[in-house]
């Protein structure tokens, strides 16, 4: 089982976090920190693993992750999971990004955090590996994405774009034109 | 209501949305918090709104808020609304902010069950997949219970995406409603020949985490599993398989047997690093438990060992990680073969990360013998000269006195070496080891009785420099080692060369800054050295002529009677009593000193600290018969009552009295208000009483350290540095150093060879004379664990993991291959009927209340659960038989007779139960009955709350949802 997946920059503020078990928000903001101080005074070229963090899981759970330029990936475990498996996983969850934000980088993770935990829905579910094979899960993306697409269309179609900084007198009347 | 529509999207122009809010919180880096709290009040302005879009964009910006750390519990309701919107992308935010803010304790979480069977239901499979997502989050045993039937149907889905997701559910409703597991099994089985390999591998991913703790009930489902590895190929559910043999294999040796076969092929062939380390992890817990009655084991051992070190000499961090970790496991039963690759180990030791040397460091205590224990001990007191990091030191530390004291000492040939070694660790700064080190010197100070003589030396120039152990304020730990000093030179203060030194450094004025279990322990050890100063000065009869002796003792009474007052100032009571008693002894030999009748007083003193010390095991204390008629957990005195509930703040004692006196906690207690806390209480007074009468018992002094080490902390910042001045003094003369032993041994390392035959089984013998002489270069070590209590083992008493009465999974520890029960279905919930759920007897957990039970009538049935309920006894019964011939392959049946018998056995015993059960359902049907005609009798308002209550939100999903066809119409 996967405990928690975690994504902060190399400041070790949050960018993206998921708890499979439930921990209120000041003990997650705790467990956080403490993943960050242990995960950043490693250098890059040590391995990936590392037991302990006291305030999640025990002597059971490993903390798996991967650092990419100025983000950390981490992936909280225990021992039914292989530490190589979750290696990959973490790869295919950070190209999935790629793909889907064409050259992913932390601005990315930073606005648009919805659609990075949507991402993360099609590979993990409750805890459990729920698809490795990135085509699929690429796929499942995109149409949903199309779902949404279509919905705001539809939205769209009665409904001006709406700028919030200049509210002009024209969008006003297109809106009652429309309810008219 | 088109203008209120009008209204509603002029103000939503003035909304942020989730973008707007990050760049917000980034444009007000100094400001932060008053920004989101501003944010927050715009979020709830927001929320109040009609519009379902506005509601959404909150609900999104409260999402991303949550991550920050902010509690956004208070919009629960409102995130419900979001997700019961019709509109893909609202429900998405709704889901998605309740998997991050939702728990299984969430009240709100009962409006939600319709709404979520709805979505679970719906035509849309993403609909029905965010359902999943989101429910695998939140889900509460209520929502297990009434949405189990939903999810058990998703299991037979068309669509492979959501059967994928269903059956991953599916753990997450075993695990919150227990009873499901049994009827949904089968269709849980079925799934694992699935035709999607997705699903397939989310059945195996259900199954693998399921027999992880109960693997015994899955046994049954090897055969499927067998195939499935030799079949597939897709690495990721190969890893799951292999991963689940390794937790099966321990229980059937036959199935390991099997499988050695085809995972050596697998390690052979695959290219695949993750799957090639699970393969060989697995073939390890094999080889584990068949260790015995296996030919060619040693082949397959071969082969792994070989494997793994081709994974610890790569370059890549990770596998040089693993390749250790699973090394450790190989070490536990075939050290053999480890230890051949010792040169690899001890290079991994010198690696720059630090995971990988604590990996190393595991494997050390297989590598250690005779010969190379100096070597590699040297090198660990290198490593932590060097270590930065405190618990890197700590942890070489442990492991120094781990691999020295293994098997009683076992690889020690010279006890002179290990003694300079623990007295260097003294030395390590900022340890938290402390007390672990003065258990050793007292450990070995007791068990070898050749070595006192040197370790009583030792210890008496540790006392004299104790400055340099309690000098720094992180060597706070280490002033343990003090306790242990003061009691070996007390206690064995015959090898004492001048006891007279040793004793003022006992009563240095610093010593008052020691924590206060110490300082009781020093008061004591006085004690025994002013005896020992009486005796020795002269013989005691001539005492009286022998002016000089005289002189001399009186200068030492003299001292001790001037010193002692400052410990009878002490704040610890401890301390304190046992000063003041000591201080009027002292008194009264000087007294009787000046009358001239101190004859044999010396002799008296001594006695008093008379007595031969022995082990005491463990669990001694379960030797002690408990008398009949003694009822422990009887009331001595009447109980207190209970009104007195005020006087709780009694309960909790200041930590100065936390080692305090039998009589102060009798008080306590008795004073103390509620029942159940008496009882603990009682076990608390009865250990504090039993810790004191320990401490003052020098039989037990060894415990003595561990129990108190944490009662004083002691003020490092009054300990005089100037004695530090001097760099020179730093190495204290006479101490031994660890190095001189490596040098020597090196040297005569050929004239060493001697028999290292040393146990002896009691003490007593060990006083002949002849014994001690033979003995004497070899360090006998005593090994006595001192009698242990019949049944009881040194480890008993830690208790598994398993026991842990919160894990979920002890309810699921269910037998699998029973068939099914006919009152054995999944709660269908058929819309505003009184339904009750049957419970299936015995193991039913605590009824939920039973307003939320709802009743199943067999003629009302679901055709879906019959379905199902045959299904379950067709697919059982034939697994039976092909899972004999699985295990048997040749002529193994010897084994089969025996196992078939007492399953005949078993059910033969259920028989008689399943009737009474029965027996008894059927009476709680008719209280329920009642029960229910009560409800409805009482208050139609109660009943309504429990009936209704899941229909609340879809009729306010209703009204929305009529909104925004409104919307569509409109347009």
């Amino acid at each position: 089982m996967i405990k928690a997946i975690l994504v902060f920059n190399n400041h070790g503020k949050p960018r993206l976090s998921k708890f499979y078990q439930y921990f209120n928000e000041d003990m997650q903001q705790q467990i956080i920190k403490e993943t960050f101080q242990l995960v950043s005074k490693r250098d890059d070229n040590v391995c990936n693993f590392l037991e302990g963090g006291s305030l999640i899981g025990g002597s059971d759970y490993k903390l798996i992750y991967r650092h990419y330029a100025t983000l950390y990936f981490v992936f909280c475990v225990d021992s039914s999971e292989s530490e190589l498996g979750i290696l990959d996983l973490i790869q295919v969850f950070v190209e999935t990004l790629d793909k889907c934000f064409e050259n992913v980088c932390e601005l990315d993770l930073i606005f648009h955090v919805d659609k990075v935990h949507y991402i993360l829905n099609e590979l993990v579910m409750g805890g459990m590996v729920l698809e490795t094979n990135m085509s699929e899960i690429l796929t499942r993306i995109e149409e949903q994405n199309k779902l949404e697409k279509l919905e705001h269309n539809r939205l769209m179609s009665f409904r001006a774009p709406s700028n919030p900084s200049t509210p002009t007198p024209h969008r006003l009347g297109s809106n009652i034109f429309f309810f008219t | 209501m088109a203008l209120r529509k009008v209204k509603g999207n002029l103000e939503r122009m003035f909304d942020k949305n989730l973008t707007d809010l990050v760049r917000g919180i980034r444009n007000n880096k100094d400001n932060e918090t008053k920004f989101i709290a501003q944010c927050i009040e715009e979020i709830k302005l927001e929320l109040r709104q009609e519009n379902i879009s506005v509601k959404a964009n909150a609900v999104a910006k409260l999402t991303y808020l949550q991550m920050m750390g902010y509690d956004v519990s208070w919009a629960c309701f409102n995130v419900i609304e979001v997700m019961s919107s019709t509109k893909f992308t609202y429900k998405r935010i709704g889901y998605l902010a309740a998997s991050q803010t939702f728990h299984p304790d969430t009240e709100v979480l009962m409006l939600t069950t319709n709404m979520v069977r709805k979505d679970l239901n719906s035509q849309s499979q993403y609909e029905a997949g965010l359902a999943l997502s989101g429910l695998s989050c939140f889900i509460s045993p209520d929502l297990a219970r009434d949405l189990a039937n939903d999810i058990m149907t998703l299991l037979s889905s068309t669509r492979p995406y959501l059967r994928k997701k269903a059956v991953l559910m599916m753990y997450k409703v075993f695990l919150r409603f227990p009873e499901a597991l049994r009827p949904a099994f089968p269709r849980l089985k079925e799934k694992l020949e699935d035709p999607d390999s997705g699903v397939q591998s989310a059945a195996v991913n259900v199954v693998c985490e399921l027999a992880r703790k109960n693997p015994k009930n899955y046994l049954s489902l090897a055969p499927v599993f067998f195939k499935l590895m030799t079949t597939s190929t897709n690495n990721w559910m190969l890893i799951k398989i292999i991963k689940l043999f390794g937790a099966l294999t321990p229980l059937e040796p036959r199935l390991g047997k099997k499988l050695i076969e085809p995972l050596t092929n697998l390690i052979h062939s695959t290219s695949a690093m993750s799957l090639l380390y699970e393969c060989i992890n697995t073939v390890i817990a094999v080889l584990i438990s068949i260790s015995s009655g296996m030919p060619n084991h040693s082949t397959s051992i071969q082969l792994c060992v070989q494997k793994l070190r081709i994974l610890i000499e790569d370059s890549d961090q990770n596998l040089k990680y693993l390749g250790l970790l699973a090394m450790s496991k190989i070490l536990k039963t075939h050290p053999k073969s480890v230890q051949s690759h010792k040169d690899l180990i001890l290079q991994c030791l010198d690696d720059k990360d630090e995971s990988i040397r604590l990996r190393a460091l595991d494997l050390l205590y297989g590598m250690v013998s005779k010969k190379n224990l100096m070597e590699i001990v040297k090198k660990l007191m290198i490593h932590m000269d060097k270590a930065e990091g405190t618990s890197y030191r700590d942890e070489l530390l442990s492991k120094i006195i781990e691999i020295c004291s293994q098997n009683n000492y076992q690889h020690i040939t010279n006890f002179e070496w290990y003694v300079s070694v623990l007295v260097e660790l003294t030395r390590m700064e900022g340890t938290k080891h402390g007390p672990l080190v003065a258990n050793q010197l007292l450990d070995v100070a007791i068990r070898v009785a050749a070595i006192r003589a040197f370790v009583v030396a030792q210890m008496a120039l540790l006392l004299d420099n104790s400055h340099f152990i309690t000098g720094f304020s992180q060597r706070a730990s280490m002033c343990e080692v003090l306790f242990a000093a003061a009691w070996i030179c007390g206690e064995f203060s015959e090898f004492l060369t001048d006891p007279k030194a040793t004793l003022e450094a006992l009563l240095r004025a610093r010593v008052s800054t020691l924590p206060g279990h110490i300082q009781a322990v020093y008061v004591q050890n006085i004690m025994k050295l002013y005896g020992r100063i009486l005796t020795s000065s002269g013989s005691d009869a001539s005492m009286d002529e022998d002016m000089v002796a005289k002189a001399a003792v009186e200068e030492v009474s003299e001292m001790v009677a001037a010193r002692l007052p400052s410990f009878v100032e002490s704040s610890e009571l401890e301390v304190q009593e046992r000063a003041s008693c000591a201080l009027q002894l002292v008194k009264f030999v000087q007294k009787q000193l000046t009358k001239g009748q101190a004859a044999g007083l010396g002799a008296e003193i001594v006695s008093l600290f008379d007595g031969e010390l022995n082990p005491v095991a463990p669990k001694a204390q379960k030797k002690v018969q408990v008398p009949e008629g003694l009822d422990l957990d009887e009331w001595i005195n009447e109980p207190p009552p209970s009104e007195s509930s005020d006087s709780e703040p009694e309960v909790q004692r200041p930590s100065l009295f936390a080692t305090g006196n039998a009589e102060n906690a009798y008080v306590e207690s008795y004073q103390s208000s509620k029942p159940a806390e008496l009882t603990q209480e009682e076990v608390q007074r009865n250990r504090e009483a039993r810790q004191q009468e320990q401490a003052c018992n020098p039989n037990y002094l060894k415990g003595g350290g561990k129990l108190e080490s944490k009662s004083g902390m002691f003020d490092v910042a009054e300990v005089p540095v100037a004695q530090l001045d001097l760099p020179v003094a730093l190495k204290i003369p006479g101490l031994a150093s660890s190095d001189h032993y490596l040098q020597k041994q090196k040297q005569t390392s050929s004239k060493k060879k001697v028999s290292t035959k040393k146990k002896k089984k009691s003490k007593k013998h060990k006083e002949s004379s002849d014994e001690e002489e033979l003995a004497a270069p070899l360090h006998v070590v005593n090994t006595d664990v001192g009698e242990m209590p019949e049944g009881a083992t040194l480890s008993d008493g830690m208790d598994d993991d398993n026991n842990d009465l919160n894990d979920p999974h002890r309810a699921l520890d269910v037998n699998l291959d029973e068939p099914l029960r006919a009152e054995e279905t999944l709660p269908v919930r058929s819309h505003r009927e009184a339904v009750k759920f049957e419970v299936t007897g015995e193991k039913k957990a605590k009824k939920k209340s039973s307003k939320k039970e709802e009743k199943v009538k067999k003629s009302k049935k679901q055709p879906i659960m019959m379905d199902l309920l045959q299904n379950g006894e067709h697919t059982n019964a034939p697994t039976e038989e092909p899972s004999n011939d699985f295990w048997l392959d040749h002529a193994e049946y010897e084994a089969m007779p025996d196992t078939s018998q007492s399953k005949l056995q078993v059910e033969e015993n259920e028989k008689p139960k399943k009737k009474s059960s029965s027996k008894t359902k059927e009476k709680s049907k008719e209280k329920k009955k009642k029960k229910e005609k009560k409800v409805i009798n009482e208050d139609s308002l109660v009943s309504s709350l429990a009936v209704e209550a899941p229909t609340f939100v879809p009729d306010l999903k209703q009204t929305m949802s009529n909104k925004d066809k409104n919307v569509l119409i409109v347009s």
